[in-house]
């Protein structure tokens, strides 16, 4: 869907996007979702020129573990791994912008706004996702869009990010045909 | 779903029976956990609208307080039954009063009783889940899960390193679950005593048996010191209270002799002055106030996990089937 020749292009103009806005704030945060949009949001953060330690210049930055606010652990198999929040910095009355690889149904983004408001009221949240995949269950859209892909409920959508052990950065789509069609 | 656990038991009832894999997951999950504490809002929704029921056949407040804050601070109800005060006085059976609990909609039984495999027994008659919070002198998988989870704070690596657990293991629930879980993470597990506490035969569950604490004091990382009570006494398998506290007590002058970095674990409540003079149990080596607030993290993931793989749990599997980069 995005190969790794068409990624570095795609990640510009989603950052550049972005960048319109982070430079007219001024306490604000970045806060990626474990674990690609975590991946994506440290991109980011380096392309604005911020550092993940505290005190740093720039945002401050956090990573989300949704697993404990999921609306289906009563449909699971198993527990959900539980990967740890981790946001140091204070919430109350902050610019946020939250960071996911890919937007479907938008259950994961309703889980972590419900987690960032148990640490405070930021002042706003923007919501930065890579790739919209359409098929909402949610109404949730994002402030920031690399690219939207009209795909299937079916269809699966993975953001290859070469720091999750992948051979390259891209975006793949695997569409699974109907048995017996 | 490479996210999901492995985790696939619907109860708790001790670490002899949990694989290695299965521990260090448990182990993991409450590392996750231990950041909830720290927020201002100390919540998360995952267990809500469940129901957990503290069924306590013995008194106990730490293990039911830990309890009912790991499910309070997982958003779940948590009801306290306490068997002294309620229908077993009044003949009931075991099975019969956790049925009758059960019926009204409960999703995790805790259960403590002096008798041992009595969560073993509750699991096979229940629908629900069930948590050991200790069976006689059988397990107590939670305190010795954060037992190690405190030991992993400090000393990463349990490969080899040296356990020693002091004072009556006999007939101590807490020594056979950390014996246990010890083990299967590599460590090194000495049993400490006199002999009517620590018997010979105890080397069978691979344990190194000693009845002199000065002897291998030098050698040992971490001490695990059991509470001594005062009724073994009372039935002659120590002389006095006194005595066991000179021969088996930690005090400043062994800690003299320890290695640097050991640590002094004790499951609680202290006997000061017995299992340990004030000076150790308020000292740089004690751990024991982390094992107090590691046992809330431990907890609420033993009850998540378990939780997950409830009644409730994994009966509508295809329904996520392509929820993953939702």
């Amino acid at each position: 869907m995005v190969t790794p020749d068409d990624f570095g292009s795609l990640y510009q103009r989603w950052l550049a996007g972005i960048r319109q806005t982070t430079d007219t704030l001024e306490d604000w945060a970045l806060v990626g979702i474990k674990r690609r949009g975590a991946v994506l949001a440290r991109r980011l953060l380096e392309d604005l020129g911020g550092s993940a330690g505290a005190g740093g210049p720039g945002p401050a930055y956090g990573e989300l573990d949704i697993s404990l606010y999921r609306d289906d652990y009563h449909l699971q198999t198993g527990a959900p791994a539980v990967l740890g929040t981790e946001i140091s910095f204070e919430v109350e009355d902050k610019s946020i912008v939250l960071v996911d690889d890919v937007l479907y149904t938008g259950r994961t983004v309703r889980a972590a706004l419900d987690l960032i408001l148990d640490f405070g009221r930021p002042r706003r949240i923007w919501l930065a996702v890579l790739v919209d995949r359409g098929n909402r269950e949610l109404p949730i859209e994002a402030n920031f869009t690399g690219e939207f892909f009209e795909t299937a409920r079916n269809d699966r959508v993975q953001v290859r990010l070469k720091e999750m052990g992948d051979d390259y950065d891209g975006v793949d789509l695997t569409s699974f045909v109907e048995a017996g069609a | 779903m490479s996210d999901t656990m492995k985790w696939n038991r619907k109860h708790l009832l001790g670490l002899e029976d949990l694989s290695r894999e299965e521990i260090i997951e448990l182990l993991d999950t409450a590392e996750g956990f231990r950041e909830v504490s720290t927020r201002s809002v100390k919540k998360v929704p995952a267990l809500r609208g469940r129901v957990v029921v503290n069924l306590f056949f013995e008194p106990s407040t730490r293990t039911r307080t830990s309890f009912e804050l790991a499910g309070a601070r997982l958003s779940a109800d948590v009801l306290n039954f306490s068997g002294s005060s309620s229908s077993t006085s009044k003949g009931e059976t075991l099975n019969d009063t956790a049925l009758n609990i059960e019926a009204m909609g409960v999703d995790i039984v805790v259960v403590r009783h002096s008798c041992s495999g009595a969560a073993y027994q509750l699991s096979q008659v229940l629908e629900c889940s069930v948590i050991n919070a200790g069976d006689g002198a059988h397990e107590h998988p939670t305190q010795a899960l954060l037992d190690i989870f405190t030991i992993r704070q400090h000393k990463p690596d349990l490969e080899g390193l040296k356990v020693a657990i002091v004072g009556d293991v006999s007939h101590s629930r807490v020594a056979r679950s950390n014996i246990w879980g010890l083990q299967k993470l590599g460590a090194e597990v000495y049993a400490v005593g006199p002999s009517t506490l620590v018997p010979n035969g105890l080397s069978r569950l691979g344990v190194k048996v000693s009845h002199n604490l000065d002897e291998v004091l030098e050698e040992i990382d971490v001490f695990n010191m059991l509470r001594i009570q005062k009724e073994r006494q009372e039935r002659g398998l120590f002389p006095t209270i006194r005595e066991y506290a000179k021969l088996y007590g930690l005090n400043g002058e062994r800690m003299k002799r320890v290695k640097e970095d050991a640590l002094v674990l004790h499951p609680g409540p202290i006997n000061r002055g017995v299992e340990l003079t004030p000076e150790v149990a308020d000292g740089s080596r004690s751990v024991i106030l982390d094992q107090v607030s590691n046992g809330l993290a431990v907890r609420m993931a033993a009850l998540y996990l378990v939780g997950a793989c409830g009644p409730q749990g994994g009966q509508v599997e295809s329904q996520r089937a392509a929820g993953e980069e939702s």
